[in-house]
């Protein structure tokens, strides 16, 4: 039964697309995914997804540190935040985002249809990753590490340095492969916030969705072939810290 | 030990000294944490709290009367409607998948586990407009199922059922993977006990194995209903964005805006992050029961 249901939501579908993208050979394949409008649309995704990832590494870890190490009244409130852009549906992130840096911005920051629209779209659906990849494990991290480390005459950030990053490097490369998958794939929160330019503002999941709209499934097949196969990369790299890490522990 | 000794009598730095050097230190680190907290707290409002409140702002801009107005409108009601009615199918079809995947991933010792597991995760990996056109290829018109499904009549893509199949394709991962460490947790003490006395292998499911599950699961569903609730590029490469026929509530939010209705965009958006705030709600209070029962 399970297995029945499992090949008619994914197995099959997932079969079905790989043989769509391989139908006219690999040096079909090759052209669509090379042709001047999916090659954008597909760097500008990665590159942007790069960016998106480092920044979440930086202030996901940052915001994962305050939330366990720090004292404020309202960090419950902020805590049960953390996970809002995952429960809010995309098209409204989008919509968010837009009320605030879109052209009837009261803060006079319009972000509309430029590249730092797509950027802002993604930081906020990929926001909780890193926070919640690392808090736990911030939590379990005993601090008497650190205390050694200070007595014996590290400043606070050798101390950073040498004990606390090392300890959480596991979790916020797991953190930074879930963000990247979210980021890559995306699509919802792009839709209305980047007006979906080609060859400017149009991300690979954009791509797609316009060339299935055209009917032209062959290049719609090949680009999400190639996000398939970011997809998998990606939940192999997860794979392997997680027995990375577990080795670690023992 | 000699080598030592110097080193123990070493009051290198007079005491009044030393406390008004902690006190410096204790002054730095305090501030180092209040501006660790300020950067924190600041890109959170910045990428969040703000935007999110704006959009609140804009919504009642005019008054709850219209906003009231732009909810009753027939498609508006229908969307929300045809949501709640496929939230309602695709989430008790993941229930029970997921429950029985995390038993068989946690529980069962066999070949190809792994790759369960991976195509369990792969929704979550990949992008919903993907979703969406691999099951154009299998249900659509042109699709490998779809002479078959037209010859019997059955319309999937652009009709409701493919609407349920993609919804049920994004959340499928969430009960599953919320269950499993539940299940690794629980270990099978009470289940081999249950046997033991004499408990068939349902007997044991529904009298012990689940009730220690349920929150776990509970949690699970939470997560698939939110994420049924508000899907969107799957379900909108599938329905074919008919007014009033195959408009989600996500779907109508994009129909209005881009129809210039803003008042209709942002009261349907509305709706949705209230959703959202109740499933935010119901995490915490469920995270909070798991960890006062930890702590018992």
């Amino acid at each position: 039964m399970l297995g029945i249901y499992l090949s008619a939501l994914v197995l099959l579908p997932i079969a079905a697309l790989t043989s769509e993208a391989g139908k006219g050979g690999l040096g079909a394949f090759w052209r669509e995914i090379t042709s001047p409008q999916a090659l954008a649309a597909i760097k500008l995704t990665l590159g942007v997804s790069v960016v998106v990832v480092a920044v979440n590494a930086v202030f996901g870890t940052l915001l994962a540190w305050v939330l366990v190490r720090d004292e404020f009244p309202g960090k419950r409130a902020v805590n049960a935040l953390i996970d809002l852009p995952f429960a809010l549906p995309t098209i409204v992130a989008g919509l968010v985002l837009l009320s605030l840096y879109g052209p009837k911005s009261p803060v006079g920051v319009n972000v509309a249809f430029t590249r730092a629209s797509v950027a802002l779209a993604l930081l906020f659906v990929t926001l909780p990753f890193v926070v919640r990849s690392v808090q736990p494990v911030l939590h379990e991290l005993d601090v008497s590490m650190e205390e050694a480390a200070a007595s014996l005459g590290a400043g606070p950030f050798t101390t950073v340095r040498k004990i606390v990053l090392p300890n959480l490097t596991p979790a916020i490369v797991s953190g930074i492969a879930l963000s990247f998958a979210r980021a890559v794939g995306e699509f919802g929160s792009l839709v209305l916030i980047t007006g979906n330019l080609p060859f400017k503002t149009e991300a690979a999941s954009v791509y797609i969705f316009s060339q299935i709209q055209n009917e032209n499934l062959p290049a719609a097949a090949a680009v999400s072939f190639v996000l398939l196969l970011v997809a998998l990369a990606v939940l192999g790299a997860l794979t392997l810290i997680s027995r990375w890490s577990s080795k670690h522990v023992r | 030990m000699s080598a030592s000794a110097p080193h123990l009598q070493r009051p290198a730095v007079p005491l009044a000294l030393a406390r008004s050097g902690k006190e410096t230190g204790r002054r730095a680190a305090r501030a180092r944490r209040l501006g660790l907290r300020s950067v924190a707290l600041g890109y959170l409002a910045v990428l969040l709290i703000g935007p999110v409140a704006m959009i609140f702002y804009r919504t009642f801009e005019h008054g709850v009367g219209a906003v009231w107005t732009a909810l009753m409108a027939p498609n508006a009601q229908h969307a929300f409607w045809l949501s709640l009615e496929i939230a309602a199918i695709a989430v008790p079809l993941n229930t029970v998948f997921g429950i029985g995947a995390a038993l068989l991933l946690e529980r069962g010792r066999f070949r190809g586990r792994a790759v369960l597991g991976l195509l369990i995760d792969l929704p979550f990996a990949i992008s919903p407009v993907v979703v969406g056109l691999t099951l154009v290829l299998v249900y659509g018109k042109t699709g490998w199922l779809g002479g078959w499904l037209t010859e019997n009549g059955i319309q999937v893509i652009f009709s409701v059922p493919g609407m349920v199949l993609a919804t049920a394709v994004v959340s499928l991962p969430f009960v599953a993977r919320e269950t499993m460490p539940v299940l690794r947790e629980l270990g099978t003490d009470s289940e081999q006990a249950a046997a033991t006395l004499g408990a068939g292998p349902w007997q044991t499911f529904w009298r012990v194995t689940l009730p220690a599950i349920r929150w776990g699961v509970v949690y699970g569903v939470v997560l698939t209903t939110a994420r049924a609730l508000g899907e969107f590029g799957a379900v909108s490469i599938v329905s074919g964005r008919i007014e009033g026929q195959t408009q989600t509530l996500p779907l109508y939010v994009q129909d209005r805006f881009e129809n210039f209705d803003s008042t209709g965009a942002y009261a349907a958006a509305v709706v949705l992050a209230l959703l959202a705030f109740t499933t935010l709600v119901a995490m915490n209070l469920l995270t909070r029961r798991a960890r006062a029962r930890e702590a018992v």
